[in-house]
């Protein structure tokens, strides 16, 4: 299975980046084969709609689960239209994440906020 | 001659409106517009009459799926990400888009038309010889510009004086309040923090090139870090207004204080004089260069 974490840096040792929409980079992670990729978060500066876009790019990488610490309502409308499961990660390192999901221990993310949006 | 004058502070509750109604008030035959369109006040104060609305739409593009062959252009193209790709078609999030209209010119299709939604509305009125022009915004609604944009063409066709009473800031809604004014009033509370919303707007008033001048407001003998930043940056003080009780009651009762009390109606009459003179001598000088 595929899954999608926000991150801080392109290692496993990153932590988990506590904005979805304006994390810096996004690590994929294959469970069966245990490969991992990295993409820049090409929206972090985008004066809107960041949410939406990593929504996208998360859904077009043929990602099944996303992990991450809070999730907006628009991007989270993109993820479930993909059918991507959103999973609250838990405090630390892609790492720690990845293992938590593997042994089951997330649970599904229940609260999605209203965004962020700040129009000039 | 200078005649069309943008109020405009860097926060609210500096005095925007306050000096913006009286102005008007003392102004006499003047077109006012209230561009503050999340929370429009200026109303309240004059109370206009035979109030005419008019509804300001955006267009907002809507996808013929049957027509879309999955491309992703207009995905691709939207910079304000409004557009996502969901189960093989483009999916509109109505909230994210600006109505820039390029998902239509770039849809290889034409599977993409527009359609026109409404986001607020002008109030035209009238105050004696003072026509009142506010925008007001939809609850849930995210920029202004359009009813701004609208209330600017008003500006344009008047020939006579024009106060625009500006959004509080320096954000894109109070570029478009300005961008049509011959002159810019800063509006400043003597405090150090009012002195750093002074400067927002100085920044962006020197940005547009505008001529500017400061009104003091909420003046207390002793120290007004505004006023230091204007001798400091020799920005010009047009005027001061005293932090007075009275003029703080006439307000809280809606009532504008030029119309009710001699003295107020000295102190704003003086300060049109000054802005006037003021603002004639900078757009003077502005030309001849």
């Amino acid at each position: 299975m595929k899954i999608a974490i926000p991150v801080e840096k392109q290692n496993l040792d990153a932590q988990v980046a506590q904005s979805f929409g304006r994390a810096p980079h996004f690590l994929f992670y294959n469970t069966k084969s245990k490969e991992s990729y990295y993409l820049d978060n090409t929206a972090v500066a985008d004066s809107g709609g960041a949410g939406i876009r990593a929504a996208q790019v998360v859904a077009d990488h043929g990602a099944e689960a996303l992990l991450t610490p809070r999730c907006g309502n628009n991007a989270q409308e993109v993820l479930s239209g993909a059918e991507v499961l959103i999973y609250k990660s838990i405090p630390g390192t892609a790492l720690e994440n990845i293992e938590a999901f593997i042994a089951e221990k997330l649970v599904l993310l229940d609260e999605f906020h209203s965004g962020m949006h700040r129009h000039g | 001659m200078a005649k069309k004058f943008a109020v405009l502070s860097g926060k609210g509750g500096t005095g925007k409106t306050l000096l913006s109604v009286n102005l008007a008030s003392v102004a006499g035959d003047c077109l006012y517009v209230d561009c503050d369109v999340e929370e429009p006040n200026g109303h309240l104060f004059l109370k206009p009459e035979q109030v005419r609305k008019e509804t300001v739409c955006v267009k907002i593009p809507v996808v013929e799926k049957a027509l879309c062959d999955g491309c992703r252009n207009c995905v691709e193209f939207c910079k304000f990400n409004a557009i996502a790709f969901m189960k093989d078609k483009p999916y509109v999030f109505e909230e994210v888009c600006h109505s820039c209209g390029g998902c239509v010119l770039v849809c290889p299709q034409k599977a993409i038309t527009e359609k026109e939604k409404p986001i607020g509305e002008i109030r035209r009125g009238n105050s004696n010889r003072i026509k009142s022009h506010s925008g007001i915004m939809n609850v849930g609604e995210v920029s202004g510009v359009p009813i701004i944009e609208k209330l600017m063409e008003d500006v344009r066709k008047e020939s006579g004086t024009v106060i625009i009473d500006c959004p509080p800031g320096s954000a894109c809604i109070v570029m478009e309040s300005i961008k049509d004014a011959d002159y810019c009033l800063l509006v400043a509370e003597p405090t150090v923090f009012g002195a750093h919303n002074l400067k927002m707007v100085y920044d962006l008033v020197r940005l547009f090139n505008k001529p500017h001048g400061v009104v003091l407001n909420k003046c207390l003998p002793g120290e007004n870090p505004a006023e230091d930043f204007c001798v400091k940056n020799n920005v010009p003080i047009l005027g001061r207004i005293p932090f007075d009780k009275q003029l703080g009651k006439l307000s809280s009762d809606a009532l504008i204080a030029a119309d009710e009390d001699e003295r107020f109606k000295t102190l704003f009459s003086g300060l049109l004089n000054k802005i006037m003179e003021e603002a004639d001598s900078e757009t003077a000088s502005d030309s001849k260069r």
